[in-house]
């Protein structure tokens, strides 16, 4: 898939130009992260056609969906895309099975239907209406709807985004396998690191309508030299003497860590600084989360 | 209680609903361009819309009784072409009503569309669905408490109309002659127990359709919290 695209928005820090210039291996798993109001939704806008481009192409499997050079731009209905949107849309005059089978084409077989209802775990589901479902379980029809009509590409925005931690690890297993099965492209908005280590083989750094950053996960997060030391920030929170030295207390994050220093060290400190961490670990243990 | 009393209310009734059918048709796509359209030509269609609001109903009859007299250009083609006249005719009282009670079904239904979430129109379009088939099948049956708001409020408000219907159907008996216009006519006649009649019925009908409305309104809205 191959992408140029070129229009005028308000980014967070003020008017400019979204200009995106990149191609997406057929297949592949792209996560597309940036700030807020950096033009990550507009992007996905465009290639659904919802928004239309000043200027650029989108080619797709060789299917040309916008060329605005030949005055081509396919709109929403003929471009065969699958979306996700972040609240879900679901139709909630419709049951689950018929939010599904709204999304069917004229003399498409429902046997997809019965399959995406077995793949996501929907079949105690399907008579009810969206608003007596779970979010997780919305979000999940609502991915299945995207699916019916077998799209080209997959776009997802934000779609763990307002679910808890067990909730968003189960329904980010369900995309890997809709992504395996399918071998669809998809594209996901996120900004969770974890998410897209899980998730992603490619990613795009927005920043202001502009691709700063692309490649796999590990050469985005991690390019800092890889070596035993580790740094992490936090906030000093309480210096206590103790003795002949002082303890420190280091907030990270959610844990509270004492670190011993001298009394040369705790002169400049501050409580509320914040402060750099440094430590070297020879061999760090690694203890996995719930699933281990 | 004579002939011509329930011949009234039947032309008054026949009237509001003949109406309410044309303002449905009119009314759901003009709300959905309103609701939709960035033209800015915007304010000007809203203002025509919303006009018979403020203006005097004897100033639209009026401008109304001059569009369609056969002394006109344009009474005088539906004259010559079609053979319609509109002036002091139902099919003119129609027309009219359709005008004076424009804006009591276009606002209810675009505010509407205005208050759906965007998402659910653009989901649609994704799914390859056609603005129609959008409108029929997602948007409209969300939206049945605007819809029955626009409805009742154009019916009653047609059943209540005088300026209009007087100056353009000019009150002939079994033909143009609506309730409102007899409570007036029988008031003039010192004859009140008639003039009741009528205007009793108005009363309570408005008293009941407007209890309607708020009363599903108010059921619709607690279903559609989530």
């Amino acid at each position: 898939m191959r992408i140029k695209l070129k229009k005028q928005l308000n980014f967070a820090e003020g008017k400019g130009m979204l200009d995106i210039d990149t191609q997406i291996e057929d297949g592949s798993f792209v996560a597309i992260s940036g700030a807020s109001g950096s033009g990550k939704t507009s992007l996905l806008r465009l290639i659904t056609g919802l928004e239309k481009a000043a200027q650029g192409f989108i080619k797709i499997n060789g299917e040309t969906w916008l060329d605005t050079a030949n005055q081509i731009n396919l709109p929403p209905q003929k471009r065969r895309v699958g979306y996700v949107f972040q609240k879900y849309a679901l139709f909630p005059n419709m049951t689950v099975r018929q939010n599904l089978n709204y999304a069917l084409e004229k003399n498409q077989s429902t046997s997809i239907i019965e399959e995406l209802i077995e793949e996501m775990g929907l079949s105690s589901l399907i008579n009810e209406p969206p608003f007596k479902l779970s979010g997780g379980q919305q979000q999940r029809v609502a991915l299945a709807r995207a699916l019916v009509r077998k799209p080209k590409i997959l776009l997802l925005d934000e779609p763990l985004s307002a679910l808890d931690e067990e909730r968003r690890s189960s329904l980010q297993d369900y995309l890997l396998k809709i992504h395996q099965n399918y071998n669809l492209t998809t594209l996901l908005v996120s900004h969770d690191m974890g998410e897209i280590f899980k998730m992603a083989n490619q990613v795009l750094v927005l920043s202001a309508g502009k691709i700063t950053q692309a490649g796999t996960p590990e050469s985005i997060f991690l390019n800092n030299r890889i070596s035993g030391k580790y740094k992490v920030s936090g906030e000093i929170l309480q210096i206590v003497p103790s003795d002949v030295v002082f303890v420190v207390k280091v907030k990270l994050g959610n844990n509270i860590v004492r670190v011993i220093a001298s009394q040369e060290e705790v002169l400049d400190m501050r409580i509320g600084e914040r402060v750099m961490l440094v430590s070297k670990a020879f061999k760090p243990m690694i203890i996995r989360g719930r699933k281990a | 209680m004579n002939q011509e009393f329930y011949q009234t209310l039947l032309i008054t009734f026949e009237l509001a609903a003949i109406t309410t059918v044309f303002l449905l048709i009119i009314g759901i796509p003009l709300a959905f361009y309103l609701s939709n359209t960035k033209t800015r030509l915007k304010p000007v269609l809203e203002t025509f819309i919303s006009m018979p609001l403020v203006l005097p109903p004897t100033v639209l009859g009026f401008y109304l009784l001059l569009a369609f007299s056969p002394e006109s250009a344009l009474g005088e083609w539906l004259l010559t072409t079609f053979d319609i006249r509109l002036v002091f005719s139902f099919s003119g009282l129609v027309i009219g009503s359709i005008i004076y009670s424009l804006p009591f079904m276009v606002h209810p239904i675009q505010s509407g569309f205005e208050n759906l979430p965007r998402s659910y129109s653009e989901a649609s379009y994704i799914l390859g669905k056609s603005k129609l088939q959008t409108i029929f099948r997602v948007l409209l049956p969300n939206m049945k408490p605007s819809i029955l708001t626009g409805v009742v409020l154009s019916f009653a408000h047609t059943v209540g109309e005088f300026g209009v219907v007087l100056m353009l159907g000019g009150n002939i008996p079994g033909a143009t002659k609506v309730a409102s216009i007899a409570i007036y006519d029988e008031v003039e006649n010192l004859n009140y127990t008639a003039a009741n009649n009528y205007a009793l019925i108005l009363f309570i009908f408005s008293f009941m359709v407007l209890m309607m409305v708020y009363a599903i309104n108010g059921r619709g809205i607690k279903a559609n919290e989530f």
